[in-house]
């Protein structure tokens, strides 16, 4: 009973019930026709939020007014970026995502330069500099649709006893972030900057370095997950991360990660990421229509982060 | 720095003060919104003089009305600490009303416009109540606005009314009416917000909560009067926006979230501690108006970088505040 009792105090837990709940309710409609497809479809979209879900974890963790809202337009830019440097030849696809790594991780550096150099609060930074990489973006991929190498695009689709290799491979990953915001100095300095910017800064943390490195890091997360993307989809456009802002906002605060700042969660966002494409699939199933669906989420989101509930209020 | 100092629309500053450089910083730091104003409307005078007139101005500032309005709702919710990033497909949603049942049945038009301020103020009242983070509530009610909008028009199309389109069609005699809107705009809540006895109240709540807690205001209350004020300025501006497009589209608003966060930072408000400025709102509300395509189009700046030189004008602007402030410590 004890177990069960601190599973369901566990902030993330209410994510992964969504998700299952969501899950029963479509089965329960398709009379259990497509349960595991289901399934496999939510993971392998679901990989894509996660990725930039935990950049932006790390981003709203720092604090109030903390949210990095360039992620689409960077989205788009790295895909472009990315299929462009591959050119379609399976040899160039590990300079390509080494080169969305890299046009992600300047994003991001400029982003936090923006911030710092003109003490302008990150959402307008990130708005303006979101602006910028836009217009960037238009103009490199001039509207093309740039194909993936063959190789590239299989890898992002393969999957193994129908679970996708790239949700294997972004758990591995979540668990390393995890890791490094629990057990390592950098995450450590993270979580304490976002709970008291000043006693971090007394207690030695080095502030500024920090919220450098985890802009750069989120930015960095956005690239990649821009050539995954047009790896997935099957081309790059400039268009491809639009949904990315609103997503990666909703999986972090439904995932039980305080928009306060100081309180991070990683399983969080993966039960999130999965509830919000099941949704998306439910509703499809139940076949309404794209006004009725919209409201539907949107009903949802609030009714979920308003039974998990805000956090006590300090004082 | 005490809010009650810095809350202080510009125009209105102390005009004792121990260091006078400071002072003169903080009096440069509230006209900056005019500054910046100014600057945009030199370079649009030098770039294309025949602009500067009653028609030119007519023009360029066309859609400066509803953009002002949905700042100032914006501006009402920042007064309280949160955010709202619904703002900008609510003002769809009422575009879709106004444009259909505003003009063939009045009645259950006006009905569902008061019910939907009243819906802005019951999320007011549940984020109070729970706690909750507004950036992710309003989030969540962006997809319903835009949702309802796609079910009252699921294609572009509607008319506006017909008293709405003569209202917008107003033509005052020497000065434009956008020009003319946008004082009345400011003044009437700078009146509301700055200059009542509620008005400090509600500013208060954004800047020490406790300490109002503690003399017995309901923090309740001025959190439904925000956000029911924001609901109702959205209202007026979509039916600002419909009365100047004469028809209405479900996805007609959607770039007025950012544009509304940005008007209101560029007119000198703060995320947090009640800092805000009316005047100074409806200012950065005109320059985004001006710099979004008037500007842009006289400097020949071709399409693909009309995006990227408003972002660029946002940083400038905030980089030359940035320089202002540092004086001001």
């Amino acid at each position: 009973m004890t177990s069960v009792r601190t599973l369901l105090e566990k902030p993330w837990i209410w994510s992964f019930v969504g998700a299952v709940v969501v899950w029963l309710a479509t089965i329960g409609f398709t009379g259990g026709y497509g349960a595991g497809g289901m399934v496999t479809a939510a993971l392998s979209l679901a990989v894509f939020t996660v990725i930039v879900g935990v950049g932006q974890m790390f981003v709203i963790t720092l604090g109030p007014g903390n949210v990095d809202l360039s992620l689409p337009a960077n989205i788009g830019l790295a895909s472009a970026v990315a299929m462009k440097v591959m050119g379609g030849s399976d040899a160039m696809i590990l300079v390509g995502l080494l080169a969305a790594l890299a046009c992600g991780a300047a994003i991001g550096g400029i982003n936090y330069l923006l911030i710092w150099a003109l003490r302008i609060p990150p959402i307008i930074a990130t708005l303006s500099a979101s602006f910028i990489i836009q217009s960037i973006d238009i103009s490199y991929g001039r509207g093309l649709q740039i194909k993936p190498p063959p190789g590239f695009a299989d890898f992002t689709n393969w999957q193994v006893l129908g679970i996708p290799v790239l949700a294997m491979l972004t758990v591995i990953f979540t668990i390393g972030a995890a890791l490094a915001l629990q057990r390592m100095i950098y995450g450590r300095s993270v979580l304490a900057i976002g709970q008291n910017i000043r006693a971090a800064w007394l207690a030695g943390v080095h502030v500024g370095r920090i919220r450098f490195l985890t802009y750069t890091l989120c930015g960095a997360l956005g690239g990649i997950d821009g050539a995954l993307l047009a790896g997935y989809f099957r081309g790059a456009n400039v268009d491809i991360g639009n949904e990315y802002l609103l997503a990666s906002i909703a999986v972090v605060v439904i995932g039980g990660t305080s928009v306060a700042g100081g309180k991070a969660n990683v399983p969080g966002v993966w039960g999130a990421g999965l509830f919000l494409v099941l949704l998306l699939t439910m509703l499809n199933t139940f076949g309404v229509s794209a006004g009725v669906r919209l409201v539907l989420t949107g009903l949802i989101i609030v009714g979920v982060i308003t039974a998990a509930g805000g956090e006590k209020a300090v004082r | 720095m005490r809010p009650e100092m810095t809350a202080i629309a510009p125009g209105t500053l102390p005009k004792a003060s121990p260091r006078g450089s400071a002072a003169r910083a903080r009096m440069l730091r509230g006209l900056l919104p005019a500054l910046s104003l100014a600057l945009v409307l030199i370079a649009i005078a030098w770039l294309n003089p025949r602009a500067i007139s009653y028609f030119g101005f007519n023009l360029m500032l066309n859609l400066a009305i509803p953009i002002a309005l949905a700042t100032i709702a914006q501006m009402f919710v920042i007064a309280g600490n949160e955010l709202d990033l619904s703002i900008g497909t609510f003002v769809g949603f009422v575009g879709c009303v106004t444009a259909t049942w505003l003009r063939d049945a009045p009645l259950i038009g006006i009905l569902v416009l008061i019910g939907s301020i009243g819906v802005y103020a019951l999320l007011g009242a549940l984020i109070h109540l729970r706690n909750l983070p507004s950036i992710v509530v309003t989030l969540g009610m962006s997809f319903v606005w835009q949702g309802l909008a796609i079910l009252i028009l699921p294609k572009p199309g509607g008319k506006a009314p017909d008293w709405l389109l003569s209202i917008m069609s107003f033509k005052p005699p020497y000065v434009p009416f956008p020009i003319l809107a946008a004082l009345l705009i400011a003044a009437v809540v700078h009146f509301g917000l700055m200059r009542t006895s509620y008005g400090v109240i509600l500013r208060g709540s954004g800047g020490n909560a406790a300490a109002l807690r503690r003399a017995g205001w309901s923090l309740l209350k001025t959190k439904i009067v925000l956000f029911a004020l924001t609901g109702l300025f959205g209202v007026l501006s979509g039916m600002a926006l419909i009365g100047i497009t004469t028809s209405a589209d479900a996805n007609i608003g959607n770039g007025y979230t950012l544009l509304s966060i940005a008007g209101v930072i560029l007119g000198g408000g703060e995320f947090v501690g009640g800092r805000v400025s009316p005047i100074g709102a409806v200012i950065g509300a005109l320059t985004l108006a001006l710099a979004a395509s008037p500007l842009l189009t006289f400097m020949h700046i071709p399409p693909d970088w009309q995006v990227a030189a408003n972002g660029a004008i946002l940083i400038i602007v905030l980089a030359a505040r940035v320089l202002i402030s540092r004086r001001e410590r």
